[in-house]
């Protein structure tokens, strides 16, 4: 029977089945791995207090517990590592506390959990709460109900205070950069005659117009701060050091050991939404990712237009009008091999070629006002796009040729003996049976753009984008900015930030965001094809 | 029912093709045109002569020194074991060989008078002139309407009234408007083989061709769909010249006036077609119709 077994090929079976089973375990392990970390994190936990055999007192989030790797003892001695924020009291956000260490765990109702704006989570007590000098609110109870209302006011402040600082004075500064560049341009002139000194003499009077108008408002920025500074939480921390701060810094406020599921709901989807819409902080360590989806998805949306077209014309040209020979058979082989360069030899190509050549040329003729600092010399959105259409133009390439190979001959003929010329056969016959196929090769164009990092780190991408690509200056679209991406973000915030324990959830995070933004595109793509597919299935008898 | 009757189901014979008049100044390639029947052919009455044809892939002969001449308004059958060039030949007549690499050609085809092989003429009009049934229905992965009007549309007819006229005139000329005028915007893959293959027939004369090749063109089918398109063949032959490749002996006998029996890439013998089934001159015909070989 054993020699059964083997000559039938059942080994055979089971080792087929084997790999199969490996690959999917992994993709299935990776990916539970991804959930489970990266849709936690949002979720508020209680805060623990320990209290140690040396009287010390610690709180925190309990986030995991492991066996003590080198424990000398024949008892299982384990250890927890606790999240205890208060960085700018202790420096570091976690502790690893040795479990028999510990003599006391309770969970206190009234500890607050506070995000700020800077400095991370602070875990304590609120104690007092006053506005300019004079007490509202005294110890934990008083101030726990009196903090969400203040909170709220001073929210409304912080919104005018952004709008202020990134809106109107951000337009200001717009206006003032559009003339003073325009000045420059005047001055770059050979000709000189009056009317370009009172050109000239125009713009100055504008800027110092708008330097009053930013004055102003800065003004105006002053006294609100100063309004919300004027509210100010003392809070303890465990071991009873104390710090005020304004309410200007917190960011939310909750008691998470006396909060409903309900209310852990609420927060949990609040923190979600924070995490989508807002624009990161501390570093890119908190906050949202929003400047990076939007970032990772116009780049790939102008990769794609650039990519579609290039790739499609190519494989047209090699399948269908290029003499299959020799030169054919060496362009395909090229093409291919041109799939296995290194993605980061592309971006040096972009760096020297788009970079350099062309968007040095673009700023010595069209923008020469601004240099030394570069326009389009330097990266953008743009460059980092087109490196990344060469580098997924092989796919594209090699799916449109086989799509347009799977189009039966039939076809083909059935056209040319209508009198269709070899152009009329393609644009009417053609190229739309072949779309499905076109449409895959997109398809894994737009995954493998999205998912590529080192290309981009050096032809425009950066950790934190002062603007996004769109807004509402004329022209709308700059092409030219640098812009933010979510596969550059993880490695940023995973590899370059300051805190990287501190900062692991966000990275979490972003890698499940990635990856349900290529499963998104995938799909959203694949729906379409087989709509086409449907429309174009060769006919059966 | 028999010939004469169906002839006389048949609506008014087409308008001519309009030709448009050669520039010579410019040197561009000869538009296709018919010449007036009187243009001096020893065969008045034939469409198509064929004269010392070779045809080779690459260093393979195909045909071998093929001379016959294809009567006008008549239904001219290819027969032959596989592989003996019979569908070579027919698609020698509209060109559609020049598509295989490495393909070359000897000798003539006059398509009423013109050898259509001549380096001036025009394949796209001489295609538009030849219109073409294949093996296998072949429809566009289109709508039905848009699989007639595909060959108007690329002849330039851009007004939808006109369009509209010739897609009704071809599906009832191909005998598919009644089953076929509720549906016109469906997809044409979700007709019947038969369907298909009548509708591949209403495409190739909605550019008006004079002859229409028709390679194999029941292979596919069950007897009914054949007894169809056998029927609409000796319809359209008033006023089309078909030429037809068949396998299918009984076919030929029914529908032909004319067979040409081919073997190994030579012509063996061609005649009429009653001849050819009844009283055939050559001893390898009677061994192929009586079915002895192929």
């Amino acid at each position: 029977m054993k020699a059964s077994f083997w000559k039938s090929g059942n080994a055979f079976i089971w080792l087929t089945g084997m790999a199969a089973g490996i690959g999917m375990l992994m993709i299935g392990g990776l990916i539970a791995l991804i959930l489970m970390n990266g849709l936690g994190i949002f979720w508020p936990a209680r805060l623990e207090e320990l209290t140690l055999k040396d009287g010390s007192k610690v709180l925190g989030e309990i986030w995991n517990r492991e066996r003590i790797p080198d424990a000398k003892s024949n008892a299982p001695a384990t250890r927890i590592r606790v999240k205890i924020g208060n960085r700018d009291f202790y420096g570091l956000d976690f502790r690893w506390i040795n479990e028999a260490d510990i003599i006391a765990r309770r969970f206190p109702d009234s500890v607050f959990v506070f995000e700020r704006q800077a400095w991370g989570n602070f875990f304590g007590y609120a104690t007092e709460l006053s506005f300019s000098g004079e007490t509202i609110a005294r110890g934990a109870e008083q101030t726990a109900v009196a903090l969400p209302k203040f909170l709220v006011e001073t929210g409304r402040l912080l919104q005018q205070i952004t709008h202020i600082e990134k809106k109107v004075i951000g337009d200001i500064n717009y206006e003032i950069e559009k003339r003073r560049l325009a000045i420059k341009r005047l001055s770059l002139r050979q000709d000189v005659d009056t009317s370009l000194i009172s050109q000239k003499q125009k713009r100055e009077a504008e800027i110092s117009a708008l330097q009053k108008l930013y004055d102003q408002n800065e003004k105006q920025l002053e006294s609100l701060r100063e309004k919300g500074e004027a509210y100010q939480l003392t809070i303890q921390a465990v071991d009873g050091r104390t710090k005020t701060m304004t309410l200007l810094e917190i960011v939310r406020a909750f008691q998470p050991n006396q909060m409903s599921k309900l209310d852990k709901t609420g927060l949990y989807f609040s923190r979600v939404w924070e995490f989508f819409t807002s624009a990161p902080r501390e570093a890119n360590m908190e906050g949202g990712v929003f400047p990076a989806i939007f970032g990772t998805v116009l780049m790939v949306f102008i990769m794609s237009l650039a990519v579609m077209p290039l790739g499609v014309l190519t494989a047209i040209y090699m399948r269908e009008y290029a003499k299959q020979g020799p030169f054919v058979r060496a362009l395909r082989i090229a093409v291919n091999n041109l799939a296995g360069v290194p993605s980061i030899v592309f971006g040096i190509f972009g760096l020297g070629f788009f970079v350099y050549a062309i968007g040095g040329t673009i700023d010595k003729f069209f923008y020469p006002e601004a240099l030394p600092t570069p326009t389009y010399g330097t990266g953008g959105i743009l460059w980092a796009a087109l490196t990344l259409a060469l580098l997924t133009v092989p796919v594209v390439i090699v799916t449109t040729e086989e799509g347009l190979a799977a189009v039966p001959a039939a076809m083909r003929e059935a056209s040319l003996a209508l009198g269709a010329t070899k152009f009329e056969t393609l644009w009417r016959v053609l190229i739309p049976s072949a779309s499905p196929a076109i449409l895959t090769g997109l398809i894994l164009a737009m995954a493998r753009a999205a998912g590529e990092v080192a290309p981009l780190m050096i032809t425009g991408v950066v950790k934190l984008a002062p603007s996004l690509p769109l807004d509402g200056h004329f022209p709308y679209l700059h092409l030219e900015r640098k812009f933010m991406h979510l596969g550059f973000h993880i490695y940023d915030v995973g590899f370059q930030s300051p805190n990287i324990e501190a900062s692991l959830p966000m990275v979490y995070a972003t890698t499940l965001l990635l990856i349900l933004i290529v499963l998104a595109l995938n799909l959203a793509a694949i729906f379409l094809r087989n709509r086409l597919r449907r429309r174009f299935a060769m006919g059966q008898f | 029912m028999s010939v004469a009757m169906m002839t006389m189901l048949v609506p008014k014979a087409p308008e001519t093709i309009a030709v448009s008049t050669v520039d010579k100044s410019n040197h561009r390639p000869a538009q296709f045109q018919m010449p007036p029947a009187e243009t001096g052919t020893k065969d008045k009455t034939a469409a198509i002569h064929i004269r010392h044809l070779n045809f080779y892939y690459g260093t393979s002969q195909a045909l071998q020194n093929i001379s016959l001449d294809i009567p006008k308004n008549q239904v001219t059958a290819f027969i032959g074991p596989s592989g003996c060039g019979k569908s070579t030949l027919l698609r020698c007549i509209n060109r559609l060989n020049d598509l295989v690499d490495g393909s070359r050609l000897e000798g003539r085809i006059e398509v009423e008078g013109q050898n259509i092989y001549d380096p001036l003429v025009d394949v796209i009009s001489l295609r538009k002139n030849i219109g073409m049934v294949f093996q296998k229905s072949n429809p566009f992965p289109k709508s039905i309407y848009e699989n007639v009007a595909y060959g108007p549309r690329i002849a330039g007819v851009r007004k939808r009234a006109e369009l509209d006229e010739i897609v009704e005139k071809s599906l009832r000329r191909a005998a598919l408007w009644d089953e076929a005028k509720d549906r016109l915007a469906a997809s044409a893959l979700g007709l019947s083989g038969g369907q298909q293959q009548r509708l591949c027939i209403a495409r190739a004369i909605a550019v008006q061709p004079q002859i229409i090749l028709m390679d194999e063109p029941c292979s596919a089918l069950d007897p009914i769909a054949t007894a169809k398109i056998e029927e609409l063949m000796l319809q359209l032959k008033a006023n089309y010249t078909i030429v037809i490749v068949t396998h299918n002996m009984q076919q030929a006998a029914r529908v032909s006036d004319r067979t040409a029996f081919l073997w190994l890439g030579k012509l063996v013998e061609y005649d009429g077609t009653h001849k050819i089934f009844t009283n055939p001159s050559e001893k390898l015909t009677e061994d192929y119709i009586t079915g002895r070989f192929g």
